[in-house]
């Protein structure tokens, strides 16, 4: 059992101490996105919003997409991680440990771009001391915290036993070896420490999956109660549930096969991960797939004024005609067919259409946001093309690659501390230990 | 420093806090000689509070008024309800309404509060100009979204921004379904506000660089009795004003009937569907004053057409 423990971290290990000249180079090109984005972000302070493409019609923008996009990320992190935890899947550990720090990072990642939103962040204070509940912006402030809260807790109680481990380890230095001890608080396998540390995370396991439902579906009713065509439907709920769980999955892929393979963990990672992820990327889809058609049929059908108004803009090709046809193509059908076909799916052509989906997924969002705010209910009539059609300008772009660029860094960080592969499982010590022994047999 | 920072503390408590409860925490904060001598105090909130003499001397001039302005802001105008009725069939996009709208407000000339559209209800109808203000909606989507209460439903019916609390995240632009509001994207320009007589949410001023603003239906000149500059500005009497309790309205040279007005010339609510319940009525465009092609005599031939292209 300890030889197992002592495997793993010898595997995982080049990983922790990275200091080739790429890992540098990588880290410098991140933070170099990072200071764009913050230049951006103090032009923007400083002269205001008249710097991006944000006007009084369409008044939100690609840092709403945004927003969108990493808050559907972290809540994925915690629905995939509860799920593999539940369904007691003896192949989750490396999936639940990129699905938890995903979650982290994207949930204190995506609210800050509401913010980029927001014109008077000197008068952010009024969020509490003014709180009015009965807006959904307030509902999201509560959520989003108390997700925030929830999550960390539930990835750290999953990393105490690690840090334990990793705090005897000589090879660290001694700051480093201080800082676990200090993160381990404690922990020495006492059994009722290990009992602790199971009801704990059965129930903040429990806990988690509803309140992630919760929250995702709190976030699109920021969207569903208004009055506007295209979000004023109460399918949003559920939808966006699904499209986060289904985005979540394909940003996992694409970790896991860029950890495997930088540091040659195709021991630990195995393709039987890629498949099974496969699968749940073709159930998500499906779903996902299923509610967009619903979706979509439901408006054109009817053809009610407003809502066939954006169904043209949505599908004319002159106008957002392409992008329809990448999210629904490029980001539903591809996906299905590539993983749903044995002869076509294989480890990479996994992880290309999962990046394809994810890609999509953001546009996606994008595709909820402007084109239904470009379609107000009383005719716009204005010559400036500025303010009847948005477009991002670089300030918001260079904004949006900085969100990247953080979750990236904090991502390679984060792994760097305490590392991709968990040293224990995440629940019966025992069982984990022979997965990963049989792994290690049938791999040598 | 010290004292100032006392000071800060007190104004604090004492508008966070509700009514006479935050005014008497604010007074109770000082160290006084009560008198013993008691005196009776209408609050805002209508109820009578007593409080010893010698606070009374704490409220300096400065403070009064802010706090007067905080809350009066709030409060509406008494007994009344108002309403505007637009008659369709009078506009032939003169544009006065908005040029006075614009200098009332101290507008840039780019930003518009009342815009005037161009529509056509059906494909054989016939094309209209259309006035178009902030409803003040009775079920108003704005005021339910807005996370900071800085927009607000008053019991005269006004709907009014509190400039000084909004935040800039344009939840309530997204939801108003009419595009009523205009958001201030650059520093915007101020007059002097030496000696303002009103409190900040009846006059909308000043203008704050990254919050959201919106035609207000002139609530400091209501409060005097005066009507709106849209009104009384119009060549043609498009707008009539009034209070719905009195059942009477007034475009400047005529006063009628509300309830008549609206029978006789089946007056009805933009996008009444929505359940927005506005407060603005519209008379049919029938019996036109003027064919619409009068109004496109300002216009340029590329303004002309994006109106076309768009009217419905």
């Amino acid at each position: 059992m300890k030889n197992t423990r002592e495997k793993i971290f010898e595997a995982i290990l080049p990983s922790m101490r990275d200091k080739g000249i790429k890992f540098k180079l990588w880290n410098a090109f991140l933070i170099a996105i990072i200071l764009w984005g913050l230049y951006a972000l103090w032009i923007q302070v400083t002269v205001g919003h008249i710097v991006t493409g944000m006007r009084d019609h369409i008044v939100w923008g690609i840092y709403i997409v945004n927003f969108i996009f990493f808050i559907g990320l972290g809540y994925a992190g915690s629905v995939i991680a509860a799920l593999l935890y539940f369904g007691n899947i003896k192949w989750r550990t490396p999936i639940v440990r990129v699905a938890t720090v995903m979650m982290v990072i994207s949930t204190i990642i995506g609210p800050i771009y509401i913010f980029m939103e927001i014109g008077r962040l000197d008068r952010i204070h009024h969020l509490f001391i003014y709180a009015r509940l009965q807006s959904p912006i307030m509902w999201d402030v509560i959520a989003v915290i108390t997700y925030l809260i929830g999550c960390i807790i539930f990835f750290y109680l999953r990393v105490i036993r690690d840090f334990s481990f990793l705090s005897n380890k000589e090879i660290f230095s001694g700051f480093r070896q201080k800082l676990y001890r200090w993160l381990s608080i404690g922990y020495c396998e006492k059994p009722e420490q290990n009992r602790l540390l199971k009801q704990s995370n059965d129930i903040l396991g429990v806990l988690i999956v509803p309140i992630a439902i919760l929250v995702s579906s709190i976030l699109s009713w920021i969207f569903g109660m208004t009055l506007r065509p295209g979000w004023h439907s109460s399918i949003f709920g559920p939808y966006f549930v699904l499209a986060a769980i289904y985005s979540g999955i394909g940003v996992v892929v694409v970790l896991l096969y860029i950890y495997r393979s930088i540091y040659k963990l195709e021991a630990y990672i195995t393709d039987t991960h890629f498949k099974y992820l496969g699968y749940a990327i073709i159930a998500f889809g499906a779903g996902y797939g299923y509610f967009t058609f619903s979706e979509y049929f439901t408006d054109w059908y009817t053809s009610k004024e407003w809502n066939a108004r954006l169904i043209e803009k949505l599908f004319d090709p002159q106008q957002y005609g392409w992008a329809t046809f990448f999210t629904t193509v490029g980001g539903i059908l591809i996906p299905m067919i590539v993983i749903g076909i044995p002869q076509l799916r294989t480890t990479k052509s996994t992880v290309v259409v999962s990046l394809i989906m994810v890609i999509a997924m953001w546009v996606k969002r994008y595709l909820i946001i402007i084109p239904t705010l470009e379609n107000t209910l009383v005719p716009m009539q204005d010559l400036d093309p500025v303010v009847s059609k948005y477009s991002a300008t670089w300030v918001e772009w260079a904004l949006v690659s900085a969100s990247f660029a953080a979750f990236a860094l904090v991502f390679t960080w984060i792994m760097r501390f305490v590392g991709i592969i968990p040293i224990y499982t995440s629940s019966e010590l025992e069982e984990g230990a022979r997965i990963y022994s049989n792994v290690q047999t049938s791999s040598s | 420093m010290e004292k100032e920072r006392r000071n800060f503390i007190k104004k604090g408590a004492a508008i966070g806090a509700t009514g006479a409860a935050g005014l008497m925490t604010w007074m109770a904060a000082e160290d006084v000689n009560e008198t013993g001598e008691k005196v009776k105090l209408l609050s805002t909130n209508g109820e009578i509070i007593e409080v010893d003499k010698a606070y009374l001397k704490m409220a300096s001039v400065e403070n009064a008024e802010q706090m007067r302005r905080d809350l009066i802001g709030r409060e509406p105008v008494p007994g009344r309800k108002f309403i505007m009725v637009v008659d369709l069939g009078r506009c032939r996009n003169a544009k006065k309404c908005i040029i006075a709208c614009q200098k009332m407000h101290y507008l840039a000339e780019d930003k518009e509060w009342l815009k005037v559209k161009l529509l056509k209800d059906s494909d054989a109808g016939a094309p209209y100009w259309f006035p178009k203000l902030c409803m003040h909606c009775d079920n108003p989507p704005c005021v339910k979204v807005c996370p900071v209460a800085a927009t607000f439903k008053r019991e005269d019916g006004l709907v009014l921004i509190d400039n000084d609390k909004c935040i800039g995240c344009k939840f309530c632009m997204v939801a108003c379904p009419y595009s009523t509001r205009v958001f201030n994207w650059e520093d915007p320009e101020n007059p002097d506000m030496e000696g303002a007589e009103f409190p900040s949410t009846e006059t909308s001023l000043p203008h704050y660089h990254n919050t959201v603003e919106k035609c207000d239906f002139c609530p400091d000149m209501v409060r005097m009795g005066k009507l709106p500059d849209c009104v009384t500005v119009c060549p043609n009497g498009v707008f009539y004003f009034g209070d719905e309790n009195e059942d009477a309205v007034t475009n400047g040279d005529e006063t009628v009937r509300l309830s008549a007005l609206l029978k006789d010339r089946a007056g009805y609510r933009y996008m009444e569907e929505l359940g927005t319940k506005p407060r603005v009525y519209y008379l049919p465009p029938v019996n036109r004053m003027f064919p619409v092609e009068r109004g496109y005599r300002d216009l340029s031939e590329e303004e002309i057409n994006v109106m076309k292209d768009q009217m419905k």
